[in-house]
């Protein structure tokens, strides 16, 4: 995954500072093709900036990207051609219909006539707006919307995409259709980078990066990240549910403590040899009947113990 | 080149199905001559009048008794009460029930032709400025009268003391000007401005879409809009105050189509200045009020101080009413206006060029 055919992004050091702010710090990455690679962080993180300093939106502070085998420093109008941007925002027209944003962005690529007829029809049949074809966007559900702005982005054929949270304003079934659609695409061999603060969205990624406060806190496919958080996690089940994670966060080796409903999710650095026992032994004291079991981490899991600093 | 041309069509096709849409900007196109026209056509016509005066001709002769009758045409004053000394002339003024008072010397007839004594005086309630300048009016007939004049010669006062006329005459060259600089800086200071706020400029700007193709495409549409407001505006004032139009229409169509340019690139460069559409809006303002005081619409340009005829001669409304006037009042033609038409050409270039610079292509 190194040689520059095989690679769709290379950033090395990405920085960039507003004002008194360093929105991201020393970003390194590299982003395969034909693969879906995730930005995983909470809002803040600087996964938007990253993003848009890579499509040349802004400049970075230092650092430099590559896309497409070109620096995005002096090319950015030769890339705009080959890369598809949905922003976090809605950022079609709300007073235009389907199909006059589509072939306003058709003409603006340089499709007319019958090819721009036929191009939209696809991408409408495609994206299931057929039958809102006439409809204002603005007047679209937030699931038909996104399904339009990806329609738009993907009009003309980018190699790469970036896509920045676009599922945050949409019901669950959308999207998982949402998501079915970006399989397709990198099937094709399209490039994708996208954003999500959603753990069940990052773990269908490829390749992902979480990110804390510009920093990039971890990198690697999902199941590696789950492997190597160098955490056990112990899950308790029981009744006193407040007084158990009190207990739990006060001792000095336990890494985290997160309750889920009814029960707790405990983090131990691996360097304590017995998780469950030293678990049991520390809740004794409280509450006889809870319930201890080692569980395999999860993504969440490796989110936490990337991005918490270990518990006061 | 094809690929320009496309793109140019598709942003302008796109500015007039959204402004088509646009039932508040729609309004505006229509609304505002209307409006303005009907407001400043009414505040013509009420241009002080019927202001309360009394007389105390001690003359009595016939010229005199002509000028009062002239005087009471204009309708700026309305003479209520004949009275016989000054003295209770300064009385009724002192007890504010009269305005104006006119004194006339038992030797009227005899002043008219003495260039050192006035024929006339006129008493003036001096706490209304309005009052004290229409009343002027009056005042500067008779003292400024040459000698040698015939009486007669003198009283024949009446293109001057026309003012409802004479205003509708001229206002209606500037209130073009005056409503075009409004509407089109308007139009185009929100245009980027609102993109730039519902996100749209992030997606258009990270397409191959460029600059010049942006703003040109944007202006053009407006172009048209102007135009069919020209013909609306011409139209009301040949309707409601039957302004004269001594020249062509096209060469009035030429100049505004200049002018128009200008009033829409000034409104792209305050669109890249502006971060909110309040602010493009406080802008337009900004160069509004300017445009309607130092441009000769609302005061003679001659009579500005040095720096304020500059600031004016940069206002694309300064020009145009030039021109306005120029083609509607005196006939003008090409030749007469190419001075004014450079003027304004330079002005839409200098914004336009500014505007193309100073809009970036990134966020930050
Ligand atoms: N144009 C800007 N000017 C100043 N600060 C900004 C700007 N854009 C983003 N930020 C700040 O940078 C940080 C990262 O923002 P962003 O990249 O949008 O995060 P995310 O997309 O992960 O939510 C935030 O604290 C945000 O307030
Ligand atoms: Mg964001």
């Amino acid at each position: 995954m190194s040689s520059p055919e095989q690679t769709a992004i290379r950033a090395t050091g990405l920085s960039k500072q507003f004002g008194q702010l360093r929105a991201v710090s020393d970003l390194s990455l590299e982003v395969p093709r034909a693969s879906i690679y995730g930005f995983l962080g909470p809002n803040g993180s600087g996964k938007s900036t990253t993003i848009r300093m890579l499509c040349g939106l802004l400049e970075p502070t230092s650092g430099e990207a590559h896309v497409l085998g070109l620096p995005v420093a002096g090319n950015a109008s030769r890339l705009k051609a080959r890369i598809g941007y949905m922003t976090q925002k809605f950022s079609l027209y709300g007073d235009l219909s389907v199909r006059e944003n589509l072939s306003f962005i058709a003409s603006i690529y340089g499709l007319a006539g019958r090819r721009a007829r036929e191009r939209i029809n696809e991408l409408q049949r495609r994206y299931d707006l057929v039958e809102q074809q006439t409809q204002l966007a603005g007047t679209m559900s937030g699931g038909q919307r996104q399904r339009l702005a990806l329609a738009a982005a993907v009009l003309h054929q980018p190699e790469l995409l970036l896509l920045d949270e676009p599922t945050s304003a949409v019901d669950p079934r959308s999207r998982r259709d949402f998501w079915a659609c970006l399989f397709e695409l990198a099937q094709a061999g399209t490039t994708i980078l996208v954003s999500t603060h959603y753990m069940d969205e990052a773990e269908r990624c490829h390749y992902l990066a979480i990110l804390d406060r510009g920093v990039k806190v971890a990198d690697g496919d999902p199941e590696e990240l789950k492997r190597e958080t160098g955490m056990h996690v112990v899950e308790v089940l029981g009744g006193l549910v407040g007084e158990l994670q009190e207990t739990l966060s006060d001792a000095s080796d336990v890494f985290s403590v997160t309750q889920l409903g009814i029960s707790l999710r405990v983090l131990l650095p691996t360097r304590c040899g017995e998780p469950e026992a030293r678990v049991r032994a520390l809740i004794d004291p409280v509450d006889r009947g809870a319930r201890v079991r080692l569980v395999d981490p999860s993504l969440e899991d490796v989110f936490v113990s990337a991005t918490r600093s270990p518990s006061r | 080149m094809r690929g320009g041309l496309l793109r140019l069509a598709a942003v302008m096709v796109k500015e007039v199905r959204q402004l088509s849409r646009d039932r508040l900007t729609f309004g505006m196109v229509l609304g505002m001559p209307l409006m303005q026209m009907l407001l400043f056509g009414y505040a013509i016509n009420m241009d002080v009048r019927d202001l309360k005066t009394a007389v105390a001709n001690q003359s009595g002769s016939m010229l005199s008794q002509r000028f009062l009758s002239d005087v009471r045409q204009t309708q700026v004053a309305d003479i209520i009460i004949t009275t016989d000394s000054p003295q209770s002339l300064e009385n009724l003024l002192r007890r504010g029930e009269i305005s104006v008072g006119i004194h006339i010397p038992s030797d009227f007839d005899r002043r008219l032709t003495d260039p050192n004594r006035p024929a006339a005086h006129l008493l003036i309630d001096g706490t209304d400025p309005t009052i004290t300048a229409v009343a002027n009016q009056l005042t500067s007939l008779v003292p400024d009268a040459p000698s040698g004049l015939t009486a007669t010669r003198h009283i024949e006062v009446r293109p001057y003391f026309n003012p409802e006329q004479r205003s509708a005459v001229n206002i209606v060259p500037g209130l073009l000007g005056t409503i075009l600089t409004m509407t089109m800086m308007l139009f185009t200071a929100v245009a980027i401005v609102r993109e730039r706020e519902r996100g749209n400029l992030e997606l258009l700007i990270n397409t191959p879409v460029s600059t010049p193709e942006l703003m040109v495409g944007k202006v053009v549409p407006y172009i048209l809009i102007g135009l069919a407001q020209v013909a609306l505006i011409v139209a009301l004032g040949q309707l409601l105050f039957e302004v004269p139009f001594a020249g062509t229409i096209g060469n009035l169509y030429l100049g505004a189509v200049v002018f128009i340019t200008a009033n829409l690139s000034l409104g792209l460069l305050i669109s890249t200045v502006a971060r909110t559409q309040f602010q493009a809006m406080q802008m337009t303002f900004f160069v509004m009020l300017p445009s309607i005081l130092l441009s000769g619409f609302m005061f003679p340009f001659e009579g500005m101080p040095a720096f304020a005829q500059f600031l004016g001669e940069c206002l694309p409304n300064t020009h145009f009413i030039r021109i306005a006037r120029g083609v509607m009042l005196r006939g003008a033609d090409v030749a007469d206006l190419a001075g004014e038409l450079r003027s304004l050409g330079l002005i839409a270039l200098v914004a336009l060029g500014l505007a193309m610079a100073r809009f970036s292509r990134r966020l930050d």
